[in-house]
């Protein structure tokens, strides 16, 4: 479904934040994308639907290579990509419902989007997607009268609307609390399923990964260091990943009550309180 | 503990610096006391120390204010309004384009476009309307149609400047999902920037209309229509209650529009 060959992105400052990524998505699959911080996580996901313009490499969605299009190719293809934001990037004084619509932009003429008379079809798709994601009496409401969670969903929606072959999700839950983060994953990948979508969710929380999906990219320095099943993320991977720590509990089990940052339940093994608590503090500092 | 207090002082600055400091202060007076006598060398200070009884004169002879004159005043007003009004309007057709094409995040090429448009925003400004009207009274005549250009040209530099600095403040990462959506660089305008300035736009647009209702009452006086014409004539002529209702106009007005730019701007925010 996506290819991404040897990308290459160096900044204009020269910083090197991809080297040579090489990975394919296969249809329907989900996968997260771990890094620390400046690993090149946004970088990737943005090089795909070229929001940045990757230095060299190819990425292909199907056949096509995305990074010879045109200005006009490039807006088609961006039409099947969907994405969902960190900070949810919603047109924070348009309502709800324009948000939602707004994923429908690419496919309507110009006119059309300014006089918002969007095609009936389109308007039934946003009904039933804000339906979907628990939305449907805040319709009329500005976004930015929503919390962030609801944000998020609308955020989704926006994504859904256009319809996607693939979704690009850059830290979907970076500003949320925890009960909420494990919403919004969830929503994600269940939607993701239903309809066999594949999508690249780029995230930090490395517990919160770990429960919701099944395939696990980790990335160092724009190098991909790590690339298989969640189960396989050790304490020598996570390491290899984000340097040396003490990895015990974020493996094992992690709570959601203090660090707000670590998953729930995930593989839950014994562990003496005592390390665990030491543990909780270190992934606080940590993420 | 006591002796640890003692000996811990903080200093923000270095004893040479703070001399440094005081110095530079010491500079600056002597410099403003310096140039107050250049500048009153060529006073007539009998003049001055006469002032009070001058004022006290023209003030006796402002009141009462000769209300019937107001008939006058309106037709003259209305033109006031209407230069300011038209003026302001004018200006926002020109100024929009300029202020996209200024701004760095929308401006077609950086390089090229953005110094021209950045060139006709310092050069609207760096003319005072009454000079544009001066100018444009030469040009296209006296009356209405000379105040409203005028207005409009000094606009166009600050509507401009205000609203590509809004432009280039707005939050980059809406643009960003807009454009992921496959949507055209007119639809990101439409759906990502134009929401995002709007109530910067309308602050800007009042806030403007309300400057030029003020700078329209003097336009008159160099021969482009409205309220000033009849303040010059008024004072050509030693007719001081005249002035004083002229003047009275003027401040009703100006506290009219302050008003109403209140509060649309607070409707719309």
């Amino acid at each position: 479904m996506l290819r991404l060959n040897d990308l290459t992105k160096v900044y204009a400052t020269g910083d090197r934040a991809l080297s040579g990524v090489t990975f394919t998505v296969e249809p329907g699959q989900v996968v997260g994308l771990i890094g620390p911080s400046g690993a090149g996580k946004s970088t990737l996901i943005r090089c795909v639907n070229r929001l940045i313009e990757p230095t060299s490499g190819q990425v292909f969605l199907g056949d096509i290579d995305v990074t010879k299009l045109s200005r006009r190719g490039l807006r088609q293809v961006r039409r099947r990509i969907g994405m969902i934001f960190q900070e949810y990037a919603l047109v924070e004084r348009l309502t709800v419902m324009e948000n939602v619509l707004s994923g429908r932009l690419g496919y309507v003429g110009f006119w059309r989007s300014f006089f918002r008379r969007f095609p009936p079809e389109a308007v039934e798709k946003a009904y039933r997607l804000l339906d979907r994601v628990g939305l449907s009496d805040q319709v009329d409401k500005r976004a930015d009268a929503l919390s962030g969670g609801q944000r998020q969903r609308v955020g989704i929606a926006r994504a859904l609307e256009q319809d996607p072959d693939l979704l690009l999700v850059d830290e979907p839950t970076a500003s949320l609390d925890p009960k909420t983060s494990r919403q919004i994953m969830r929503l994600i990948v269940e939607i993701c399923d239903e309809s066999g979508l594949p999508a690249i969710i780029n995230i930090h929380d490395v517990a919160l990964a770990q429960q919701f999906v099944r395939r696990i990219i980790g990335l160092q320095a724009g190098v991909v260091v790590f690339d298989g099943n969640p189960a396989d993320l050790d304490a020598e991977v996570l390491t290899r990943i984000y340097g040396e720590e003490d990895w015990s509990a974020t493996i094992r089990k992690a709570d959601d009550e203090e660090s707000g940052d670590a998953g729930d339940d995930v593989l839950p093994k014994t562990s003496d309180p005592v390390s665990e608590v030491i543990d909780r503090e270190r992934l606080a500092g940590l993420t | 503990m006591t002796d640890a207090a003692s000996t811990t002082v903080w200093r923000k600055r270095t004893t040479s610096r703070e001399l440094a400091m005081w110095a530079g202060w010491l500079v600056l007076v002597a410099f403003f006391v310096f140039c107050w006598q250049v500048m009153t060398q060529t006073t007539i200070w009998a003049f001055v120390t006469d002032a009070p009884q001058q004022a006290a004169d023209i003030g006796s002879r402002m009141v009462p204010p000769r209300w019937e004159y107001i008939p006058h005043l309106i037709k003259p007003m209305w033109d006031t309004l209407n230069i300011a009004t038209l003026g302001t309007l004018l200006a926002i057709v020109m100024a929009v384009p300029v202020a996209f094409l200024a701004a760095r995040n929308t401006s077609p090429s950086v390089r090229f476009v953005r110094p021209l448009a950045l060139l006709i925003i310092v050069s609207s400004r760096s003319i005072n309307s009454l000079i544009w009207a001066l100018l444009l009274v030469a040009i296209i005549g006296p009356g209405v149609l000379a105040g409203i250009v005028a207005i409009a040209l000094r606009s166009i530099g600050f509507v401009a400047k205000l609203l590509y600095e809004a432009i280039e403040e707005i939050d980059a990462s809406q643009v960003e999902a807009v454009t992921a959506t496959g949507a055209s660089r007119s639809q990101v305008v439409d759906y990502a920037v134009v929401p995002q300035i709007l109530p910067a736009f309308a602050g800007i647009t009042v806030f403007r209309w309300d400057i030029n209702i003020r700078e329209s009452t003097v336009l008159g006086l160099v021969g482009a229509g409205g309220l000033g014409l009849r303040l010059q004539e008024s004072m050509n002529t030693l007719a001081w209650p005249q002035v004083t209702v002229i003047f009275l106009l003027i401040l009703v007005t100006v506290l009219l529009s302050e008003w109403v730019s209140a509060r649309v701007r607070h409707a719309i925010i």
